[in-house]
């Protein structure tokens, strides 16, 4: 049991991912000492916005239910070797299309309705996701600049709609209340946690299983790592491609999805707030794998919160936590800088005399 | 007639950032190294040269400054890329991010605001006597921020030295050809080194004019995914210098054109939306004439690494 944990922690190289946090949280610790800053009251009121109470705990928790599905959505695209930086549109496009399923389709138990909603979500944000991976494999255009493209035209799109055809009575712009049957339970009451967290867990429980077990799962991983290899080997790696794009999509969609019908109960257009940008940020922190994502999810979810808590509290700006997506990012996947340090610690080593020579 | 003077003026103004911008990914690309990061870089541009121009007093000194973030932005991406070899897109995204953050965060620092910084002086416009005497062209250009004069000024110099110089002759090996050049005795992370630097200086200089060149502030944010769009320009242009520079009009018109019929009773978001569509319409039917730089993007070794 000791070796399997231990097998654990060498292969998903979790260190590396702590390393990476604990280095990005004190460059931001030195950023908050020059803008005049005790870190340890920042980083206190950080804590106390995440975790402080019963309240902040299950907001926390409510906030990982959208970044568990940007980041599986980054996953499965990592996987096929796709980087896409869409997911933000998909998860627009798929929470506008949950709310108008949510709110126009009528008289069907809840047991049909909510599951057809999010159905709805998740498949337009495939559809949207498979724009980028068709332009992709027709033309070879970098995917990079046809997602971010095409999450502005989604944007603006989705912001026509609900500003007109789709907007509801009174001045705020957003769509109608959805139905009653198409919501989620919310678990702790005024707070983000709805029922959606168990989905989040069961997607990266199935997803981990079919990357694992499953023969879709070993081709489209072998179609990420390598691609022309994985095509002399007789696997069509644009079909892979196509379809990894859309469940990439597809999870992303459900995300916002799960947020309108959980937690907003209509669209409202600032509501997906750059989950879909964390995902990178996320996926990158769990090395890409399920159970990593999950785990990076919940930790990014405290951030979010732990950021509120001292834009709240002190005048540190939240977007601090930007900062620290930006460097945990550049330094987890740049295992290089440790290896590097390793290197320069060891030669100090051997280089003092009577000093680590010994073994 | 005026119609058309009045969208191509405009267009001519939104393209200078986008031209530095895309400039700014063209000569990285070509050494082999992909930018994904100059929205930050364009970002940083924007905010330091307010802080130059704020702390100084002139605007030009804000420019130095722009150029300089740029440069440092673009060696910094280079250790993380070149020498530690992160993924070179991964790279840039993580730079977006910082930038994006950090640039807030500095205006709290700075001004005490997280929105905008306070007015600064800027670059101001400048009319050269002899095109105000030519008609058509002194509608267009008559009274232009001198950036569009150092742009086409930078234009020429890329296009000089990277094909009429021995330098320019190991860059473009380099992004073809990295194992060869070094082969040959170039030095292959110096060349990268050296084309990252410049190309934040570049892209430093498109997000100055964003900021002093335009409404003289900063304001969170300012650059509103013009680096992808740059990028994206850098296909379109074939990665040559010149046609680089000039496809950055194609969105200019079309951000241009939304400027203008915005009066129109077409809803507002459709018409915003149109310079994305329309970059990637045009991506969609553009030739295949031009090959990307064959070794973009691929991590390189030397001997012993």
């Amino acid at each position: 049991m000791k070796n399997r944990i231990l097998d654990f922690f060498k292969r998903s190289q979790i260190l590396v991912s702590a390393a990476s946090l604990i280095l990005a949280l004190l460059i931001c610790g030195a950023v908050i000492i020059i803008c005049g800053y005790s870190p340890l009251e920042a980083y206190g009121a950080m804590l106390k916005g995440a975790f402080g109470s019963k309240y902040y705990f299950s907001q926390t928790l409510g906030t990982m239910i959208p970044l568990v599905f940007s980041g599986l959505a980054m996953l499965m695209a990592v996987k096929v070797g796709i980087f896409n930086i869409g997911i933000e549109g998909q998860m627009l496009v798929g929470s506008f299309a949950a709310a108008v399923a949510g709110r126009y389709i009528t008289g069907l138990p809840k047991i049909i309705h909510l599951p057809l909603a999010l159905l709805a979500g998740a498949v337009i944000g495939g559809l949207w996701a498979l724009i980028a991976a068709w332009l992709k494999n027709a033309l070879g255009i970098n995917e990079v600049i046809l997602t971010i493209m095409l999450n502005y035209v989604a944007q603006y799109i989705v912001s026509y709609l609900v500003s007109y055809p789709f907007h509801a009575e009174g001045n705020v712009v957003r769509t109608e209340e959805i139905q009653p049957t198409a919501s989620m339970t919310t678990m702790v009451a005024h707070t983000r946690l709805y029922t959606g967290i168990f989905l989040a867990v069961a997607a990266t429980a199935l997803i981990w299983l079919m990357l694992r077990y499953t023969r879709f799962g070993y081709e489209l991983r072998a179609v990420g790592s390598n691609s022309s290899a994985a095509e002399t080997a007789g696997i069509n790696a644009k079909k892979y491609i196509l379809a990894a794009m859309f469940l990439s999509g597809a999870l992303a969609g459900l995300g916002g999805a799960g947020e309108v019908l959980g937690y907003w109960g209509y669209y409202i257009p600032t509501m997906t707030q750059g989950y879909g940008f964390d995902g990178i940020a996320i996926a990158t922190m769990g090395r890409s794998q399920p159970l990593g994502t999950l785990i990076s999810a919940f930790l990014f979810g405290a951030l979010r919160n732990g950021a509120t808590g001292m834009n709240r509290s002190t005048s540190i700006p939240g977007e601090l936590i930007e900062v620290l997506e930006g460097l945990v990012i550049l330094f987890v996947s740049t295992p290089g800088i440790f290896r590097a340090a390793r290197k320069i610690i060891r030669a100090r080593n051997e280089r003092r005399p009577g000093n680590g020579i010994s073994a | 007639m005026e119609f058309l003077l009045k969208l191509l003026a405009g267009a001519i103004r939104v393209t200078i950032p986008i031209a530095y911008a895309a400039l700014a990914g063209m000569i990285a690309e070509r050494a082999g190294v992909v930018n994904m990061g100059l929205e930050g870089m364009m970002l940083f541009g924007a905010f330091f040269s307010v802080v130059g121009s704020y702390v100084s007093g002139s605007a030009w000194v804000g420019l130095l400054f722009a150029m300089a973030a740029g440069a440092v932005t673009g060696l910094l991406m280079a250790v993380f890329a070149i020498g530690f070899k992160c993924e070179h897109m991964i790279t840039g995204v993580a730079v977006n991010m910082f930038a994006s953050g950090m640039t807030v965060v500095l205006l709290q620092m700075i001004w005490g605001t997280r929105g905008k910084s306070s007015t600064v002086d800027g670059l101001g416009v400048v009319s050269i006597p002899v095109i105000n005497r030519i008609p058509v062209i002194k509608d267009l250009i008559g009274s232009v921020s001198p950036l569009f004069y150092l742009l086409i000024l930078c234009t020429a110099l890329l296009w000089l030295v990277l094909y009429k110089t021995p330098a320019g002759l190991r860059v473009r090996v380099v992004g073809d050809n990295p194992f060869m050049a070094g082969s040959m005795g170039v030095n292959v992370y110096k060349i990268q080194y050296i084309c990252m630097m410049v190309s934040g200086a570049l892209a430093g200089m498109g997000g100055a004019y964003l900021s002093i060149g335009d409404i003289y502030m900063f304001s969170k944010d300012m650059v509103a995914g013009r680096g992808y769009i740059a990028l994206s320009m850098v296909i379109l242009g074939g990665w040559k210098p010149v046609p680089v520079a000039v496809c950055g009009l194609v969105y200019g018109i079309a951000q241009s054109l939304q400027f203008r019929i915005q009066s129109v009773s077409i809803p507002s978001q459709l018409v915003q939306m149109l310079p994305y569509a329309v970059t990637i319409i045009v991506l969609f039917f553009a030739k295949k004439g031009a090959e990307a730089p064959a070794m973009e993007g691929v991590h390189y070794y030397q001997k012993g690494e």
